[in-house]
């Protein structure tokens, strides 16, 4: 029987990866994979849960947060494609002004 | 053998992710992303949740993954030299002490807390998905329907933003 707090250490350490792939890189869809790394470490960690306490609960939240993943990724690629669309490069040290 | 399994989808998830946030070329980056996707949704397998192993599968790796594919590819990046934010050494420090420390907090604490009403007996008789849609459509009907709302501003918004702008015209931006 594997215990919880091994489960919760996966996600821990996920969580940790992508929040330093948010911080030190510079490519912005690479930043966007590291947000996906931090959902999917969420998952691990509510789908863990609901399956120790018992409860259902943990997985349709689970559940929720793909589908708010995929909503993300739709709009966040987009903006991605207008910033490159204005020969501006990918890189989120050089997007530093909004339109005004 | 479930420790077995645990290991490799754990070790092999945490590799994917380190490979993601580090590799150079952005299209290995997100061959990694589906590695780490994949490895996750075994995860799933062995906590008895069936119907998110789906899930993952089809939404995260097969939708969203080649969303980010396709832009990649339309993009066209070239690897950029410098990748790393300049002073990413100093990220470096903070974050394996905090991870280190949020590691001991959770081997010390004990995970105890009310029991819900899903039992895994109950839950294996009609199967993971039956549970899943009884309690979405009973208790989380008003959650689910916000999701669809949400989903629909999420499409439109993707869609007039990624649409091709109109020549401007060229006295609009004189006052």
């Amino acid at each position: 029987m594997i215990p919880l707090s091994a489960y919760v250490a996966v996600s821990a350490i996920l969580f940790i990866t992508g929040l330093l792939g948010v911080l030190i890189r510079r490519n912005f869809i690479i930043v966007l994979m590291a947000v996906e790394i931090m959902l999917n470490a969420a998952n691990i960690n509510l789908v863990a849960f609901s399956h120790y306490l018992e409860s259902m609960a943990g997985q349709l939240v689970a559940l929720f947060v793909i589908a708010i993943a995929a909503g993300e990724a739709a709009v966040g690629l987009a903006i991605i494609i207008v910033v490159f669309r204005g020969k501006i490069s990918t890189n989120v040290d050089e997007m530093s002004l909004l339109k005004w | 053998m479930m420790s077995v399994f645990f290991t490799y989808f754990a070790l092999m998830s945490i590799a994917a992710g380190v490979l993601t946030v580090a590799l150079k070329n952005p299209v290995h980056c997100g061959l990694a992303l589906l590695a780490l996707l994949l490895h996750v949704s075994g995860l799933f397998i062995l906590l008895n949740a069936e119907f998110l192993w789906a899930v993952q599968v089809v939404v995260y790796a097969g939708a969203i993954l080649v969303l980010y594919l396709f832009v990649l590819m339309l993009l066209n990046l070239k690897t950029e030299e410098r990748y790393f934010h300049t002073s990413w050494t100093y990220f470096l420090a903070p974050a394996i002490l905090g991870s280190l420390y949020v590691l001991a907090q959770l081997f010390h604490s004990p995970f105890s807390g009310a029991k819900g009403d899903a039992p895994a007996q109950a839950v294996l008789q009609d199967g993971n998905t039956f549970a899943v849609g009884i309690k979405m459509f009973s208790e989380y009907l008003l959650q689910f329907e916000i999701v669809g709302i949400f989903l629909l501003g999420a499409i439109i918004g993707a869609i007039v933003l990624a649409k091709t702008p109109k020549p401007v015209d060229a006295n609009r931006n004189s006052p």
